[in-house]
């Protein structure tokens, strides 16, 4: 997905000189030919997420388009009251184009453990006034997201997962809307709303049960009127995501502005996993498994 | 720089213009940081009459401004009297300090024509000055960008992160200033962290560094200033003033809790009579 995006970058960098771009001393193997190509709009800041997006807000303030990227923890939690202070509540009196590039959306870290794993992010950043918070599940979003990145005069943070997810099947969507649909069902009994890798699990789920499956991205940026819509005569609802329950994510998002369904939010309880194990065995072991969500599917379905 | 002995009166005359003002704000609203305001009214007015720094009141972003970030924004509560004087917003606002629908809050932010970025929290305005340094420096603008912080937000990690910054990027037209107080929100700064060593940290962090050692003596502050912003060299420069916290406040002067306590009127009073009669 990084892939995807930092090929886009590096062409708008070719045409455009108002981009800088900052990394927090991680790497990609596309930043190589950016850094060397660019010296002059590319820096490394060092292991300092705090002045990387200071940095940012000044560079932003002189009307610069700016890229900051770094892991996904290190660049959200850090730096929070330099992205609250500088760069929402700044970019309410001045005109901020700051992209956070962050890489390690949920636990994509896998092995790597709690530092790494990042499921606060979509709560902290959502509680954010004037940020935008893009949560892609593949390459086809962030690829149709690029261009707004650049476009929009306010603060984003963009949470990429680790892997290369592979495209999901929906069809033609526009991304705008903040939300797509990923299977259609011919059953109004459930819908399963998820964001990030959560709906590479429903979109295969949806399939399986033909029930419908909603990817909603743009989690503070998205049409409620069209989602509400869309949902009308769905009875039940479920929320999947990689991220802690009850804690403002995309659970509360639902269950906030969708009324009168009965919804069950399916996230990580309220608690760091130190075992080891791959993706779908910690999911199991939060309660997040694939068969723990079918669970709950053929529950509904009765 | 301005020059000649009548010129220094004038800023001598400011200066004490703008410290009776601070102190009547004060009066009006004693939740306003009076004691970190005092003691950094030199600095403002030589910046702002001495000719150090490129301005424009009625247009307040124009490009061609020098950038000041004050990054100590609740201790600047003297802006607010220098601002009205140069003409960023009518005079009147200073009557209305701290009241609804007032354009001059307790703390200062940037929908007041003067301030460029948000400064209620301490420990972001040299990270964001860098930024703009930098930017100004790839366009090969010739403005400078000049920082106010107060010594006890040198505490902050963020500003150590900014300096090893600056000077590695070389960031000649970026200057900052301490207003050096030596005092905090609880106590003498040396009673909580030890001594500051100004001098040695940022000679260390490859800056180059110039000292004022009275810093309510506006001759020497702005020899210090003229030395320091003419001073060629690829490093970031650094310019500690030594100031009094409540300077003018007998009763803050030497009181360790200065930074949060608020003058009694009649205190006040007496404080605004031995400045004009000084």
């Amino acid at each position: 997905m990084r892939d995807t995006f930092f090929d886009h970058l590096y062409e708008a960098m070719n045409k455009n000189e108002r981009i800088f771009f900052l990394t927090v001393d991680f790497g990609a193997p596309m930043l190589d030919k950016i850094r060397k190509e660019f010296p002059q709009r590319s820096i490394n800041v060092g292991v300092a997420e705090q002045n990387a997006i200071n940095v940012a807000t000044g560079l932003a303030l002189e009307k610069y388009i700016v890229y900051v990227y770094g892991i996904a923890p290190f660049v959200s939690m850090r730096p929070f009251e330099q992205l609250r202070v500088n760069l929402a509540a700044l970019s309410q009196l001045r005109r901020l184009n700051v992209n956070i590039i962050s890489v390690g959306a949920g636990i994509s870290y896998t092995m790597s453990g709690p530092t790494h794993h990042c499921l606060e992010d979509l709560s902290i950043i959502k509680t954010l006034p004037n940020f935008e918070l893009f949560s892609p599940s593949d390459s086809v979003l962030v690829e149709k997201y690029f261009h707004h990145t650049l476009e929009a005069q306010t603060p984003k943070y963009l949470r990429f997962d680790v892997q290369n997810l592979p495209p999901l099947s929906s069809k033609e969507f526009d991304i705008k809307e903040g939300f797509r649909l990923l299977h259609q069902g011919t059953n109004s009994k459930l819908a399963l709303i998820s964001t990030g890798f959560m709906s590479q699990k429903a979109e295969k789920l949806a399939q399986k049960y033909d029930i419908t499956a909603i990817d909603l991205f743009s989690l503070n940026a998205y049409d409620k009127d069209k989602l509400i819509k869309l949902l009308k005569d769905t009875q039940n609802i479920i929320t999947l995501e990689e991220g802690f329950s009850a804690s403002g994510g995309l659970d509360s998002e639902i269950n906030f502005y969708i009324k009168g369904k009965n919804i069950i939010n399916m996230g990580f309880p309220k608690q760091y996993t130190f075992e080891l194990g791959d993706r779908e065995f910690i999911h199991s072991l939060n309660g997040l498994g694939v068969k723990d969500i079918e669970n709950n599917i053929e529950r509904l379905l009765k | 720089m301005i020059k000649g002995q009548n010129m220094f009166q004038k800023l001598k005359d400011k200066s004490k213009q703008i410290r009776i003002q601070t102190l009547e704000i004060h009066k009006k609203v004693p939740e306003t940081r009076v004691a970190s305001s005092l003691s950094a009214v030199e600095i403002f007015v030589s910046l702002f009459y001495g000719n150090f720094l490129k301005f424009n009141p009625q247009n307040p972003q124009d490009d061609s401004r020098d950038r000041l970030i004050i990054s100590k924004g609740h201790g600047s509560i003297c802006m607010y009297p220098l601002l009205a004087d140069l003409g960023f917003f009518d005079k009147k606002e200073l009557d209305k300090v701290s009241q609804q629908g007032g354009l001059l809050g307790s703390i200062p932010d940037p929908t007041i024509p003067g301030y460029e970025t948000i400064n209620g929290s301490l420990g972001h305005g040299l990270g964001v000055a860098c930024g703009i340094a930098l930017a100004l420096q790839r366009q090969n603008k010739t403005q400078k960008v000049v920082v106010i912080a107060g010594n006890g937000e040198l505490q902050e990690g963020s500003k150590w992160e900014a300096a090893m910054f600056a000077a590695y990027h070389q960031l000649s037209n970026l200057i900052l200033i301490v207003d050096s107080n030596k005092r905090q929100m609880l106590d003498y700064s040396e009673n909580i962290l030890g001594e500051e060593a100004f001098e040695a940290k940022f000679k260390a962090f490859g800056w180059q560094y110039f000292e004022v050692k009275n810093g309510h003596d506006d001759e020497e502050i702005c020899a210090v200033f003229d030395e320091a912003f003419k001073f060629k060299s690829s490093a970031p420069k650094v310019i500690i003033v030594n100031t009094l916290k409540g300077k003018g406040l007998k009763s803050l002067e030497n009181n360790p809790l200065a930074h949060v306590l608020s003058a009694k009127p009649q205190e006040i009073d007496e404080a605004i009579k031995e400045i004009e009669n000084a």
